[in-house]
């Protein structure tokens, strides 16, 4: 029934080598890193399969801290969310920052991984809409080498990623702007603390001599997997940023949105909100 | 116990720091740092109450940082220095945190507290003096169901000034620090799952997924033979008497399903092994064969459906109602009627402390240690199912991580006996947050139609209302709350003219219970916003249309009871009357010049029978004194979080003439202590506390005809070693209600006072309340600090009633889909205590538990009408339905 190589397979590794790494997710190990996702779906459960080797990436050097890096600036992804939200960073991460103080209480946030809200790939992760609005492309390992992705081709559906079973996802890649660029998070949820999002937005420009160069604007939670609102952005480019931004949001731009109806609002009302918060996001960027 | 056997390639074990002690590692790696620390370094201060990080109870320190320890892997900690509750105190002297908490009463049940108290202590050292946003921002994932975290947020606030100040002393009205405070603060206490010994067995149980089937077992003995892990199942087969419930004639709920399940989370077969045995077996894969059937959901589905419970065609529970004079004419001869209906959802106690406990069988005497509210019941019911004297079951109560009415029916006990009375093992039984929520009873979802008439001058002149409950699968308390809520239904106001009536259906939902106020809440939601728009038919200020109606003393309520003394409802409008006014004159000036974003300002009236309606709920207490003087309270009241371990010791301080500190405390052990009832129906200050009065005036009565404590010492000492014991017995003076619900049902009523000032968000259709004012009529305070700590824990609940709570089963069975207030939803609290004492209570005491909750949804709800123009029928108020209200109103202009 069992193979040799699985019996003695250990059950639990923490490497600091990112090659034994690299070799144990070869042989089919299951990775954890914050642990924030992990344990929450094995209450009550056994914590692994039998047979299983679970990959805990914490002690992995490489993986950590978050530097410029040529035209990007890399974000290792076992960066917890307090490391993003209390660093000095570039302008155009705000909105990153703004996100990382919603996931979850202060204890998540100390523990919990960039990397890791990106391989889970909830349809409502704080981190999803920051990220697409930054731009920002994926870093994957394996034995056989490394790979980028940008992130949307990297997250493709709810709990459904590119990773294969033997990568690891090393770093996120944010590309610098061309101008001074600056972004903005907005999230909507039903009590203050602690609350998975109804709707959820972010938006970044990048401004040069005064005129928005290029534009991401990103909405979560209203789709399997949060969307780049093309449209928008078409429009906003060339825009001078003044209080009149928020007025070029229409529901038009939100077509490419696919709201469920679930325990927290109605498909109708995330719709209708959406284009609301939308439109504060903008408001927020051009005040 | 570990049984995972270690297997990891690293060879040498890890090493850590906990509270600075070293400690060497050499389990499985993957284990949850909260485990390794409770069951293997027995720092059992770090609580469990998710195992998900969705309520930060286990909050522990890693190098300085907060974490849920729940979510932590022991292979991170190699190396780390851990600090969890136990590691505060320096040299048993509480630290300057555990001080200020302990002053400023911020802790009530105490299970929140240790995570608490981490997050503060990873917040302040980093920032001495934080602001209240900051304070929010490191607590914020920490859930609190008690306190309504003001008092949380001011000792934080005030650790410098709090840790210098002497502690207050005295007795009756004294803000005495709760007795078991420090036993709270440094993890000292003992809850449920606190004290389960290393060789016991656990329990598991595979429950229904499906609401409504009927199911086959397979072969249990071979499934259970095929696996290691496992001595044994059990059916209902195994089951004495397989049927319990509250009421001596209706025992429909059975410990383990027969053949039919009638909700999800039902329990069907029970296996016992050891904990990782029982935790490996995968639900899908136990011998049960479903059969599913069509299910009721809703009450007009009971009504035409199928019955849950063969015997009740109709699915008829309990119907009952009150008759006053005649309502009919009354109302057509009205000058204005208005009628309204609401409709509630099912609410999820919440409790951070899941169901738990462990069982012993010694002989032929079976001993349970469990987390409840009701102890002796507990222990008359677990005898009853397996057909023991009760003399030969113990209850002991372990500390209660709070109750709410969810933990006044068997959850763990009746399966923790069976299998230790049958296997002589050590038995425990710890829910899953999951489990608790699929399982635990539900607040009733309540239709309630009102319609209500006064006449030309604003007095109320007739009163209707029919409340339909949704009592779910089984009775549970049904019957108790179908009866309380037309008692109550038109709200403390004098009605000469009332019809009114609560029926209660069988559904496949989970059966709803006992939950803060039983019902009432539901009800007045309806009776307050009948209130709102009869005022506004007067056009008339709707404080003043209330002031006009309440009950004064000497009115009569519409069961006919003439209310002698204790009426306290006036002097709580007047309290609140400032705050009213100052707040609606404050909204005007924002609405004025803010065009999407609103404020407006409720108000809502709320009286509550203390005790149990009609039926005798004596308490008896004891007190004994030792030949060498100590002074000892054997007290059958149980403290799940509310304070009545130090209500009583105070009023039985007052009365004896003793320091506090002189009395030692024995609680809720059913071989110890006299039954005193439920700790339901805010009764516990009442009547607990008055037998309480009465058993310390005996006690000095009997030492002044001993003639001096000296003489102690030669008395024989009786089985718990005193040579003098006072009793002291009381049962709240009430009368039947007769076939027209005419009666005395309560000894005496609390009534309250709370006023809302919210703002919505037209666009979003969210609200925050901003601001609540709340005055208590409470007879009189035995302790002010707790009092405002009720009302505020009390205020909490109301706002997740009002605007978040929803149990949908299947849907929300954990703490990040079903939501609950948070320290950032709390509004500025300003509580008042009005003091109208009654004849009955000790020192004029009454109760508060209850009534605090029942004035804060209508007030919202007001407020909410007040600012956005719209009323909202479907509870709770979420965004998306106000949304819908306000775009068919903006629609509709």
């Amino acid at each position: 029934m069992l193979g040799a190589r699985e019996a003695e397979a250990p059950d639990y590794v923490r490497p600091d080598d990112l090659a034994e790494a690299l070799r144990l997710r070869r042989q089919g190990a299951q990775i954890i890193a914050g642990g924030t996702d992990f344990y929450p779906v094995r209450v009550g459960r056994p914590l692994r399969a039998p047979q299983t080797t679970i990959l805990d990436l914490t002690a992995l050097a490489p993986l950590r801290g978050m530097a410029p890096d040529g035209a990007f600036h890399r974000i290792g992804a076992l960066t917890t969310w307090t490391e993003i939200s209390e660093s000095a960073l570039p302008a155009q991460f705000h909105c990153l920052q703004a996100a990382a103080r919603e996931v979850g209480g202060r204890q998540i946030q100390n523990r919990a991984t960039i990397g890791g809200n990106l391989c889970n790939a909830s349809p409502a992760a704080d981190g999803v809409p920051a990220l697409l609005a930054l731009g920002a492309e994926v870093e994957l390992l394996s034995e056989a080498g490394a790979r980028r992705l940008k992130l949307a081709e990297f997250i493709l559906g709810p709990r459904k990623t590119a990773l294969h079973d033997d990568e690891i996802l090393a770093a996120i890649l944010v590309p610098r702007p061309q101008g001074e660029a600056i972004s903005a998070f907005y999230k909507l949820g039903a009590r203050r603390y602690l609350v998975i999002s109804i709707v959820m937005a972010a938006g970044w420009l990048d401004i040069v001599d005064g005129r928005i160069a290029a534009a991401r604007i990103a909405i979560g939670a209203c789709s399997p997997v949060a969307q780049r609102l093309p449209k928008l952005e078409a429009e906003l480019r060339g825009r001078a940023v003044d209080s009149d931004l928020a007025k070029l949001a229409h529901a038009g731009q939100l077509d490419g949105l696919a709201p469920i109806d679930d325990v927290r609002a109605s498909a109708e009302y995330r719709s209708e909100a959406a284009l609301i918060v939308l439109k504060r996001l903008l408001a927020e960027l051009a005040p | 116990m570990n049984e995972l056997r270690p297997r990891s390639v690293a060879g040498a074990g890890l090493s850590l720091q906990v509270n600075g002690q070293p400690h060497l590692y050499d389990g499985d790696r993957l284990r949850r740092l909260a485990d390794v620390l409770r069951d293997d370094l027995k720092f059992t201060g770090t609580k469990i109450g998710c195992n998900a990080g969705d309520c930060g109870a286990c909050t522990v320190l890693i190098d300085g940082a907060q974490a849920c320890a729940c979510l932590v892997p022991i292979g991170q900690c190699d190396g780390a220095a851990i600090t969890t509750v136990e590691g505060l105190a320096e040299h048993g002297r509480l630290n300057d945190l555990q001080r200020s908490f302990l002053a400023h009463g911020a802790a009530q049940c105490g299970i929140c507290t240790p995570g608490m108290l981490m997050a503060a202590s990873d917040l302040l050292a980093r920032k001495a003096t934080p602001a209240r946003q900051e304070i929010e921002d490191a607590l914020g994932g920490v859930l609190c169901r008690c306190t309504g975290y003001q008092k949380i947020v001011e000792a934080v606030q005030d650790v410098a000034r709090a840790a210098a100040r002497p502690a207050q002393q005295g007795a009756v009205g004294a803000t005495l620090a709760k007795v078991d405070g420090p036993a709270k603060l440094t993890g000292r206490e003992s809850y449920g799952a606190d004290a389960i010994p290393a060789d016991a067995l656990f329990l598991r149980v595979i429950r229904s997924p499906h609401p409504r089937a009927r199911f086959k077992l397979g072969d249990l003995d071979a499934f259970v033979a095929a696996r290691p892990g496992l001595l044994r199942a059990f059916t209902a087969k195994d089951v004495p008497n397989n049927g319990y419930g509250i009421y001596p004639k209706v025992k429909d709920q059975t410990v383990l399903a027969i053949d039919e399940v009638r909700y999800r989370g039902d329990p069907v077969v029970a296996f016992l092994g050891t904990r990782a045995g029982v935790e490996a077996v995968r639900e899908e894969d136990a011998p049960i064969r479903y059969e599913m059937l069509e299910p009721i959901f809703g009450i007009d589905a009971a009504k035409a459906g199928a019955p849950v419970h063969a015997d009740k065609p109709g699915n008829m529970l309990a119907d009952g109602g009150v008759t006053h004079g005649d309502a009919e004419a009354a109302l057509a001869a009205a000058a204005h009627v208005v009628d309204v209906t609401y409709e509630t959802s099912f609410v999820e106690h919440a409790y951070i402390e899941p169901e738990a406990g462990w069982a012993e069988r010694k002989g032929d005497a079976l001993e349970l240690h469990v987390s409840t509210q009701n102890p002796f019941q507990h222990r008359d019911d677990v005898a009853q199912i397996l057909g023991l004297p009760k003399e030969s079951v113990r209850l002991i109560a372990t500390a209660c991580g709070g109750g709410f009415g969810g933990k006044l029916d068997l959850n763990v006990h009746p399966l923790l006996g069976l299998a230790a009375w049958l296997t002589g093992k050590k038995v425990a039984y710890v829910y899953t947050r999951p489990e608790s929520m699929a399982a635990s009873t539900k607040r009733h979802p309540a239709r309630v139609r009102v319609k209500a008439g006064c006449d030309a001058q604003g007095r109320l002149a007739g009163f209707w209302s029919h409340a339909e409950l949704d009592t779910g699968a089984y009775a549970s308390w049904g019957p108790t709350v179908a009866n309380r809520v037309p008692v109550h239904a038109p709200g403390p106001y004098v009605v000469r003219h009332a019809q009114t009536r609560g029926t209660a259906y069988f559904t496949n939902c989970p059966p709803s219970g006992a939950f803060r106020g039983f019902g009432v809440p539901q009800s007045a939601i309806a009776s307050e916003a009948a209130m709102d728009e009869l005022a506004d038919r007067l056009d008339m200020d709707w404080l003043e249309f209330r002031r006009l109606n309440v009950l004064r003393r000497g009115d009569a309520t519409i069961t006919g009871q003439v209310l002698g003394d204790s009426v306290g409802i006036v002097a709580s409008i007047d309290a609140v009357a400032p705050s009213w006014r100052a707040w609606n004159a404050e909204a005007d000036a924002f609405n004025a010049g803010s065009a999407r974003l609103k404020h407006g300002v409720g108000i809502g009236c709320s009286w509550y029978g203390i005790g149990n309606t009609s039926l005798s709920n004596p308490s008896e207490m004891q007190i004994g004194i030792s030949a060498e003087g100590r002074i000892t309270l054997y007290c059958g009241a149980v403290d799940i979080g509310q304070g009545s371990n130090t209500i009583l010791v105070q009023i039985a301080a007052e009365a004896l003439g003793v320091p506090a500190g002189d009395i030692a405390l024995v609680v809720g052990d059913t071989a110890l202590t006299l039954d005193a009832g439920k700790t339901s129906a805010s009764r516990q200050t009442f009547v607990s506390g008055k037998a309480c009065e009465l058993a310390a005036l005996d006690l000095k009565a009997k030492l002044a005809a001993l003639g001096g404590r000296a003489k102690l010492r030669d008395l024989p000492p009786d089985n718990r070693g005193d040579a003098l014991s006072g009793f002291g017995r009381f049962d709240p003076p009430t009368t039947p209600l007769d076939a027209n619900g005419q009666g005395d049902p309560y000894a005496c009523y609390g009534f309250a006072t709370q006023v809302a000032l919210v703002e919505v968000d037209l666009d979003l259709g969210t609200v925050k309340v901003l601001k609540i004012a709340a005055a208590h009529d409470v007879g009189r305070a035995i302790n002010p600090q707790q009092v405002e700590g009720q009302i505020q824990g009390g205020t909490a609940q109301g706002i997740g009633l009002a605007l978040m709570e929803e149990y949908l089963p299947g849907r929300t069975e954990n703490l990040h889909d079903y939501l609950i207030p948070t320290i950032g939803d709390m509004p500025e609290m300003t509580c008042f205590i009005v003091e109208d004492p009654t004849v009955h209570g000790p020192y004029g005491a009454k109760g508060v538990g209850e009534p605090a909750l029942i004035s804060t949804a209508p007030a919202i709800f007001g407020g909410i009408q007040r600012a956005a123009g719209v009323r909202v029928t479907k509870v709770p108020v979420l965004p998306h339905r106000l949304r819908a209200a306000i775009r068919a109103k903006e629609g509709a202009r």
